[in-house]
């Protein structure tokens, strides 16, 4: 049995105006919202809950269910909060998808919008990519100018949609601090409960969901629920967008059904480059525990990662081949995580500070084996203990390639530095060895 | 006081094996505490709202059988039916996360507890020992700042002994409003700071300093001044308003260092204002008199001995008709004292503690409405709605504001304000400004009315108030700024009224007191007011005075002058303007140095200890009664423990009472042009003689300026900054300007700020009509 690729969200990608208001309305866009429309707000959130659309930013919360927690009747505004924050290294899904079909996530909102009853809708997308920022805020406009925004969207109902940017933090990704940042405070996270649901943006009821599942969600209402369920796994239904990078022959967006494996995801993108062996990949960007060659049987759905010992993320497959040094990658991950503690909390904000250093040490070739020990003590303080769950991703690649290379830090330690040709590991041809 | 029975939902759950019952809502770590079980913290303060920040009070909590699969913080889970709880003391997951983070908190943190102020009081140091490791596995590099950083004159901060745990910042936004302090930057450099162009001069400053669970902040005052194991801590009362703090002086051999707030929760709860906290420094000033002083014939005052002085007062008293001018500061016991001796040794009733503009319809007020209320901070928890009339709780009884200010961020209370703009501390509160009484609406018996002491400055207001306070039903309370003046108007220091509330007038009232006194007469006559007895003093139809404690010019600018032509007996602790006219000068003990008790704005007692053991000074009320035995008319109150319990036995009176006034508010003069009518009060910091000698207080004070109304700014062409005259026939007050909510026909300047005594100046402090001219 070989998986096909799904293409639904990337379909018409290689149309030359895929991104275009015309290019997406020639591909079927904005049909099902104008259906979604005619229905009574409560059946969409049903049919999406009954569709088994699961949150494809990280969590894989039901995306129905969640709007089904705005309560209703209670006389107050509504948002709807798309979080379009993508920073978590190696995640590089929804910036393409914003890039090459916008509308598709603006047509989501205004389905989810009129079935939460929010009259009011955000995309905070991070700063720094000042090109998809153009591009979506032009599709915004294309769709206001159309009718498709604004004033009576449906007749008595208004949808104002804002797209606002961000400064470029990986906090504002979390929820609660995306949240406090749209609202124009410093971006850390918020004491949960009152979950958004119930006081989010300006301390209204809130739905905050990620750039991919809204905008997979007009895609359910057009073709229905029995469409959807024929793709992917018995609680992991549907289609998604799996993210390869690294050390494989073609990297880029496959839009796979979910519980894929990686195996037959390498097939299709060429395999491991030319002459080279899988050493070891995230499954869902640099928070989720690693994997290694054993678990390229392992589909790629929610439970299936999470029996393997890792979560499904963002779906971003990094691949790295043996050329990696494992302990170079994942200080180079720490020190991102340093950099982006938000300085809330203790452990994450001393812990990441501690961890660069100790790990920089190892890396040195200095210290003993019990310095090993004691950085997965450390890291097992940080682990579980923080506010958000960024520390915990912080800690995810320590522990998993000491659980798989521990042989490999104490190679560091017995050579009294790194084994490994760092240049052999680049993508391009490195002249850093020859100087 | 009616007890309400509330019905508070309680709720049983189980830590470390010992079953809790607490009322619904409380967090795990408090009911921790009622079992005796202490969880480390940082970011915890049971008068914040939860942070979870530091995650040092990290636990295992399961409920019906679910457990939580990381360990929880438990100062932001509240308790529920069916929790089960397991602290450092019994699960091994809860100690290794507290180690843990206790470990991570001291990487960065510098090792300089032996020269830092904390040492030996410091959260960290004390649980970092209770519940951190031995030793430290950290090998690395610390993280570094420059030090300190001044964030205002009086705060300092150290970043590198910050642990973050945002103390400081909540408690500026949530308690004090003035969120001048925040956290900025990120990761391990994260920081507080301040806006550059705005240092934290918040009149709460001084809490963020005591709440800091490190020794990152610190006040310049107290900073390298002292360890904390060599002081002595004694509970002492503020001196400073009617709020009625509880505070603590911390003296290190014979020296004030420090003052922190005490807990009161009824009360100050855990807070105090700067003004409290720091302003003692006049306590050891080089003004100080510490022997009696006589004048001689050569017109100078010269150092004499106890009796000498002792003597020459009471020979110059004998045989002149005397008054008594307390200052509104002075304690209870000493009130009485001065009471007592105007009637007994002066046989007068001319006595009076309103050391400040006064008014028969005033006297009439206190005596027949103020000696019977009995509102308290915690109606304002209760209110309905909250009305000020003329009083600005944030500068004239900070603790009153940040009650007020508690329950508009809680609830939104709903706050009125009779008031000339709206001050800062009134945009704080949301407040509705009104013009006139009238405008009162709503009021009900849950309603609270807290007038100022500057209602007496516009007739018939007082008289308004109380008619609307009997109307309404609405609980009423009058609030001085003096933290004696409510004490001695129960002590009798007034001309209508004799101890415990008892009207001179009134036969029956004089033979309680008689008896009591052991005396066969008691004068029968209403006596004078402050304002009249300075007449009489002037006409000489008074020919001596006894003054205790006042500045002559918070009176009036005549006061000194008036007073001239009088034998003056003056008790006080400093040089002043009186001692420069007096005859006879009897140096007092301050509040560190005495014990007694100060009725706060409530009518609540709080009594204190001397905090200066060894102090030579007396109290007011035994020199009183040496002076009175040497007068041979004995008052017999020759210990401040004496006249407590003699004050006790008397208790409070509740015959007929003093009729309430009944006077009309008078249409005020509309002045036009560039005339103005003046409008003053005092802001909390400014140069009142208890701040003297403290700089680092005097800097976070705010700035004087000039308060006129948009339309009278653009008809002078002015804007904010720009300055103006303000201008009457004695004097001129130049001022920046500040556009407020005034109304265009008057004109408000800070009472007794730097440049701007407008009673020195103007001869008034509202009122009197000034002109506004740009400078």
């Amino acid at each position: 049995m070989t998986t096909q690729l799904t293409p639904v969200l990337s379909a018409f990608w290689d149309e030359e105006d895929s991104y275009t208001l015309a290019g997406y309305q020639r591909n079927g866009g904005y049909k099902a919202s104008a259906k979604a429309l005619k229905m009574e707000p409560d059946d969409v959130i049903n049919l999406v809950k009954d569709s088994g659309l699961r949150g494809r930013g990280g969590a894989g919360f039901p995306t129905g269910t969640k709007w089904s927690f705005i309560p209703q009747g209670d006389n107050k505004e509504h948002y709807l909060v798309v979080n379009a924050d993508e920073s978590e290294p190696g995640t590089c899904k929804d910036m393409p998808l914003l890039m090459a079909n916008p509308h598709s996530l603006i047509e989501g909102m205004i389905i989810a919008s009129y079935a939460i009853r929010a009259n009011y809708a955000f995309i905070y997308i991070r700063g720094e990519v000042v090109h998809v920022v153009r591009r979506l805020q032009q599709a915004i406009d294309d769709a206001y100018q159309a009718g498709l925004l604004g004033k009576n969207v449906k007749k008595g109902y208004d949808l104002e949609l804002v797209l606002h940017v961000g400064a470029g933090a990986y906090i504002c990704g979390e929820e609660t601090a995306l949240l406090d940042s749209l609202e124009g405070f410093r971006g850390q996270p918020r004491l949960r409960p009152p979950f958004p649901a119930i006081a989010g943006l300006y301390a209204r009821p809130t739905v905050v969901n990620n750039v991919e599942s809204i905008a997979s969600v007009p895609a359910i209402i057009a073709n229905g629920v029995e469409w959807f369920q024929k793709m992917g796994t018995e609680k992991s239904k549907g289609f998604t967008l799996y993210s390869l990078s690294g050390h494989v022959t073609n990297p880029g967006q496959f839009e796979a059904p979910l519980g894929i494996t990686l195996r037959e995801l390498l097939e299709m993108s060429g395999g491991i480059r030319k002459g080279h062996t899988l050493k070891f990949w995230t499954p869902g960007g640099s928070s989720t525990p690693l994997f290694t060659a054993e678990h390229l049987d392992v589909p790629l759905d929610y439970e299936g990662v999470s029996a393997a010992g890792s979560m499904l993320g963002t779906k971003a497959l990094q691949i790295f081949d043996e050329t990696t040094c494992v302990l170079r990658a994942v200080l180079r991950w720490t020190e991102f995580y340093k950099h982006e503690s938000c300085g809330k909390c203790t452990p994450c904000r001393e812990g990441t500070w501690w961890l660069v250093q100790a790990m920089k040490k190892l890396e040195a070739g200095e210290g003993t084996t019990a310095d090993l020990d004691k950085l997965i003590d450390l890291t097992n303080n940080i682990a579980g203990r923080s506010f958000c769950a960024l520390a915990d991703g912080a800690a995810s690649p320590i522990l998993s390639s000491m659980k798989y290379f521990r042989d490999e830090y104490q190679q560091h330690l017995d050579q009294g530095g790194c084994p490994f040709d760092s240049s052999a590991s680049t993508l391009f041809t490195s002249t850093a060895g020859n100087e | 006081m009616t007890n309400n029975v509330e019905t508070t939902e309680m709720i049983t759950c189980v830590i470390d094996g010992f079953e809790v019952t607490v009322p619904k809502g409380t967090l795990v770590i408090r009911a921790a505490e009622k079992l005796g079980i202490q969880i480390p913290r940082f970011c915890d303060h049971p008068l914040l709202d939860p942070a979870g920040a530091c995650r040092q009070c990290l636990v295992d909590i399961e409920i019906n059988g679910r457990a939580f699969p990381k360990p929880q913080a438990s100062c932001t889970i509240p308790v529920e039916t069916g929790m089960i709880v397991k602290t450092q003391l019994t699960s091994p997951v809860a100690d290794k996360a507290q180690k843990g983070i206790m470990e991570f908190l001291l990487i960065n943190h510098p090792l300089d507890c032996p020269v830092c102020d904390k040492g030996g009081e410091c959260p960290l140091q004390n649980q970092a020992m209770s519940n951190g490791r031995p030793e430290s596995r950290y090998e690395g590099v610390k993280r570094t700042f420059e030090k300190p950083i001044n964030i205002s004159s009086q705060v300092l901060l150290d970043r590198e002994r910050c642990v973050l745990c945002a103390r400081c910042t909540r408690f500026s936004e949530q308690i004090a409003g003035d969120p001048f302090i925040t956290l900025n930057e990120r990761g391990a450099l994260q920081q507080v700071g301040i806006y550059e162009k705005d240092p934290f001069n918040s009149y709460f400053s001084g809490n963020t300093v005591q709440i800091c669970p490190v020794g990152a902040l610190t006040g310049a005052s107290y900073r390298f001044r002292a360890r904390p194991f060599d002081l002595v801590s004694t509970p002492s009362a503020c001196e400073h308003c009617a709020s009625g703090c509880d505070l603590r002086t911390d003296v290190r051999r014979g020296k004030t260092l420090r003052r922190l707030a005490g807990e009161d929760a009824s009360v100050n709860e855990e807070w105090s204002c700067d003004k409290g906290r720091w302003g003692f420094k006049y306590i050891s000033s080089r003004e100080r008199i510490t022997t009696p002083l006589l004048r001689g014939t050569d017109g100078e005052l010269h150092e004499a001995s106890w009796p000498e002085a002792i003597a020459a007062a009471a020979a110059g008293l004998a045989g002149k008709r005397a008054a008594v001018l307390t200052g509104g500061r002075l304690t209870t016991e000493d009130a009485y004292g001065y009471s007592k001796f105007a009637r007994i040794s002066l046989g007068t009733n001319d006595i009076d503690f309103r050391s400040r503009g006064n008014s028969v319809e005033e006297s009439e007020f206190l005596a027949a409405i103020v000696t019977n209320l009995s509102t308290t901070y915690r109606d304002i928890d209760k209110a309905d709605q909250v009305a000020l009339i003329e009083f600005d709780p944030e500068d004239e009884s900070p603790i009153v504001f940040l009650r007020l200010y508690k329950q508009s961020r809680k609830r939104g209370l709903k706050v009125t304000t009779l008031a000339s703009h709206s001050s800062r501390g009134s945009e704080k509160l949301g407040a509705i400004r009104i013009n006139n009484i009238s405008e009162l609406s709503e009021l009900t018996a849950k309603s609270v009315i807290l007038v100022g002491e500057r209602a007496h400055e516009t007739p018939g207001l007082l008289s308004s108030v109380a008619a609307l306070a009997q109307q309404s039903g609405a609980k009423l309370g009058w609030v001085p700024r003096r933290a004696g003046e409510r004490g001695a108007l129960f002590a009798g220091a007034l001309g209508n009224l004799l101890p415990g509330g008892r009207p001179v007038t009134d036969a029956a009232a004089r033979v309680d007191i008689q008896s009591a006194w052991g005396v066969s007469t008691l004068p029968a006559e209403a006596g004078r007011t402050t304002d009249q007895i300075l007449r009489a003093l002037d006409r000489s139809e008074l020919g001596a005075v006894v003054v205790g404690g006042v500045d002559p010019m918070d009176i009036s600018s005549e006061a000194l002058t008036s007073m001239l032509n009088s034998f003056v007996v003056s008790l006080e602790i400093s040089h002043s303007a009186m001692t420069a006219i007096a005859d006879v000068v009897l140096p007092v003990a301050t509040v560190i140095e005495k014990s007694g008790s100060y009725l706060n704005w409530e009518g609540r007692t709080r009594a204190f200890d001397r905090a200066l053991e060894d102090s030579l000074t007396r109290s007011d009320v035994r020199i009183l009664s040496m002076l009175a035995d040497e007068m041979k008319r004995p008052i017999n109150l020759p210990t401040v423990a004496a006249t407590a319990r003699e004050i006790e036995s008397l208790g409070h009176w509740d015959g007929a009472t003093v009729t309430a006034p009944t006077q009309s508010l008078a249409p005020e003069v509309i002045p036009t042009g560039n005339q103005a009518t003046l409008e003053s009060w005092r802001l909390l910091l400014d140069l009142g003689t208890l701040q003297q000698g403290e700089e680092n207080l005097a800097g976070t004070a705010r700035p004087a300026t000039v308060v006129i109304s948009a339309a009278r700014a653009a008809t002078l062409g002015v804007v904010d900054g720009n300055s103006v005259s303000v201008t009457h026939e004695r004097g001129t007050i130049t001022l920046p300007v500040a556009i407020g909510d005034i109304a265009d026909e008057k004109v408000w300047v800070p009472r007794n700020s730097i440049g701007s005594q407008s009673i020195v100046t103007f001869g008034a402090g509202r009122g009197v009509l000034v002109t506004v001219v740009k400078a």
